[in-house]
């Protein structure tokens, strides 16, 4: 690794015990600018939880996170909230706020966190939903939008904080098989954009296409990590490559979208 | 009729300023006590949880007129002497501040952890959060039953006559007295209590109007 | 202090049996109530929903009126007023039941209206389908299943009735707040005996609504959630 690849993200030795059960055990990881990290493995496995221990929403019991080498004290609310500024996340449901219009959703963390004027804060919103093709519902509310609306308007919401590091849970599992590819474009456009991505997905075509690297977790664990090409090679013999054959029998339509 | 004119609304009008003078202290006042209360049963420390349950639980389920009577009557014992006044309004804004608290609770307890994850997630800080987010959210979910109880208070104002604090029904019981003629005089004074209590619900259905999102807490899309 | 203290118990043991026949009276008249409204409120229910426009105006004006006065005003305009104007002469306890019931079946019609309109709408269409007639179709697919889904509601009105109910001492209807008030004026121990009839409305209360939470789970139907009720 050069230096000038010096992460952008980086965790340490991550553990979370919940409730007496292991769900994260010693998992570290380092994002260089510009990467699409890619989690995959068995539901259970840890994924999501582990996206919430980077944005400590889920707080580690051990561990230590560090953004572009600044180590995370996650115990001072000002660091906390100026580090989770830089680091954007999607949720597996959107998780969009009910009682704002698309365009507010996006504008309010502009205005409440980062200090904006209204009008500036408004004309930042527009151009974030503008750039995942939205603008023309900025009017309505989460309800009268689809899911892969709803989604996008999520993803404008992330960018409009110039975050360093985009981590998405699982963004289009909760969506209708034919909104998926809407949200992927988007996300494919961020990656040729250069924008550093950690996301966890069941998509493997997308994976194999797009990401810099694999990381395979199962009970808690990364057990397999690495490009693609070597993860998902024909005969290749990994646990990565067994569990998308199996995606691929066992879903054939919904593993194609 | 002119008797309705000349004895009955001038006696009901003096009732009615009585009446508002209950209500409309109780209620803002019992408001916040609810939303207090509310708020300490869902965020405060556990003894403090445990306080608001027992409060909320405690006048909620005796009736208010024995609330009343405890107040007015019942505390002489301790040497503790209330107007009636006084005793109304004390007595109103506990019984209607444990009613709204629970509105309050429930709206509270409504709000989806992802709404406050994704808040979080966007740097709000915790009292960013309840302010921005959680705070809307609640108020839309709280308001038709906050409403109603305020709609239920101005029934129940009537209950101060029962310790001789004068307001509309006090009027018209007194009214009946000297002139036995109850149906006409009971009849008007349900009247003023109509227009209140209509009034009311026509505000509160304006401010539910007002304030709907689309496909939030039952709202039409 | 603790001589003075069994003094103000033993006047409330002494006034406790009195004060207690004055329980059944109240429960006899929450009881009363409870099923005129209910006996009242379901065809209202149903004439709203289904019935002709001029039904549906008439209910929602009969709602309108009790929904819209207080009961304490109520007890006194038929009470004082429109029963005696009609030549109706009755005990306290059954004016007290016919005020309350016609009062609670405004409220109760209301729960029912909206059980039954939370029901799908394919509920009734099935039944039409299959060939019976619109009102065999309400009675027995659209009641058994708003009825279950109206119980916590019911729940609901149930302690909100006991709570009015105490007001029916005004009257002169020997419950318990009248009784209490009786015993009261002549110890001069209003704070002790008060607090005992509160105590008696709070047990009765949790008594009521853990026997109605008992027939709810009774009566439930899997799969078929209702929204919880409190008191």
């Amino acid at each position: 690794m050069t230096v000038s690849l010096s992460p952008v993200l980086s965790a340490r030795h991550i553990s979370v015990n919940l409730g007496g059960k292991q769900i994260l055990d010693d998992v570290s990881i380092d994002v260089s600018p510009g990467e699409l990290k890619v989690l995959i493995g068995p539901s259970g496995a840890g994924k999501s939880t582990f996206l919430q221990c980077l944005n400590f929403l889920i707080p580690p019991d051990t561990g230590i996170i560090s953004l572009e080498s600044h180590e995370i004290d996650a115990k001072n609310p000002r660091a906390l909230s100026l580090y989770r500024r830089q680091v954007g996340m999607i949720f597996q449901d959107f998780n969009l706020f009910d009682h704002l219009t698309a365009v507010d959703n996006v504008a309010i963390a502009l205005r409440k966190v980062a200090g904006l004027s209204r009008d500036e804060a408004r004309r930042r919103a527009m151009a974030e939903l503008d750039r995942v093709g939205l603008s023309q519902k900025s009017g309505l509310y989460p309800a009268e939008l689809s899911g892969g609306q709803k989604q996008r308007v999520a993803i404008a919401r992330a960018l409009a904080m110039d975050p360093k590091v985009m981590l998405l849970d699982e963004p289009t599992s909760a969506l209708d098989p034919e909104l998926v590819g809407e949200v992927l474009a988007v996300i494919r456009d961020l990656a040729a954009g250069g924008m550093t991505m950690i996301m966890a997905t069941h998509q493997m075509d997308f994976a194999q296409a797009l990401a810099t690297e694999i990381l395979f977790m199962e009970q808690g664990r990364i057990i397999e990590q690495g490009s693609p090409a070597e993860l998902l090679a024909p005969g290749s013999g990994t646990r990565t490559g067994d569990f998308c054959r199996r995606l691929l029998d066992a879903a054939p339509a919904a593993a194609k979208d | 009729m002119s008797f309705i004119v000349d004895r009955v609304i001038p006696a009901l009008n003096d009732g009615l300023i009585m009446s508002l003078a209950l209500i409309v202290p109780s209620s803002t006042i019992g408001f916040v006590l609810g939303v207090c209360t509310g708020v300490a049963r869902v965020f405060g420390p556990r003894w403090l949880r445990s306080l608001g349950n027992a409060f909320t639980t405690l006048f909620r389920g005796v009736p208010l007129v024995v609330q009343l009577m405890i107040l007015y009557f019942g505390l002489p014992n301790l040497g503790i002497y209330l107007e009636p006044y006084a005793a109304s309004v004390i007595g109103f804004i506990l019984c209607t501040g444990a009613y709204q608290s629970e509105y309050v609770r429930g709206a509270l307890l409504s709000i989806k952890q992802g709404q406050i994850k994704a808040a979080s997630a966007l740097g709000f800080t915790r009292l960013q959060t309840i302010l921005w987010i959680v705070a809307p959210q609640a108020a839309r979910r709280a308001l038709p039953g906050c409403g109603n109880e305020i709609i239920y208070l101005i029934k129940y104002s009537s209950l101060a006559y029962v310790i001789s604090c004068i307001e509309l029904t006090g009027e018209a019981k007194i009214l009946v007295s000297r002139t036995f003629r109850p149906t006409e005089v009971y009849l008007a004074a349900g009247v003023y209590y109509l227009v209140m209590v209509s009034a009311a619900t026509w505000i509160l259905h304006k401010l539910e109007e007002r304030f709907a999102v689309p496909g939030f807490c039952g709202a039409k899309k | 202090m603790t001589e003075l203290l069994l003094a103000k118990l033993s006047v409330i043991l002494d006034a406790l049996p009195y004060i207690l026949e004055g329980t059944l009276v109240t429960i006899l008249t929450v009881a009363g109530s409870l099923a005129l409204g209910f006996v009242v409120g379901v065809p209202m229910a149903v004439l709203e929903v289904y019935g002709p426009r001029w039904s549906r105006c008439l209910i929602r004006t009969y709602v309108w009126f009790f929904r819209g006065m207080p009961i304490l005003l109520l007890l006194f305009l038929f009470y004082f007023g429109l029963f005696e104007l009609i030549g109706l002469n009755l005990s306290t306890i059954a004016a007290s039941c016919l005020v309350l019931g016609m009062a609670s079946a405004a409220y109760q019609s209301q729960i029912f209206r909206g059980s039954i309109q939370s029901l799908p709408a394919g509920q009734l269409r099935a039944a039409l389908a299959l060939g019976m007639r619109e009102s065999e179709g309400i009675l027995y697919i659209v009641l058994p299943q708003a009825l279950r889904l109206s119980i916590p509601g019911w729940s609901n009105e149930f302690s909100i009735l006991l709570k009015d109910s105490a007001m029916c001492f005004v009257l002169g209807t020997p419950e318990i707040m009248a009784r209490t008030h009786f015993v009261a004026s002549r110890t001069y121990e209003h704070l002790a005996l008060y607090l005992t009839a509160g105590v008696l409305y709070f047990c009765i209360t949790l008594v009521g609504v853990s026997l109605l939470r008992c027939l709810e789970r009774k009566v439930r139907i899997p799969g078929y959630a209702s929204v919880n009720g409190s008191f």
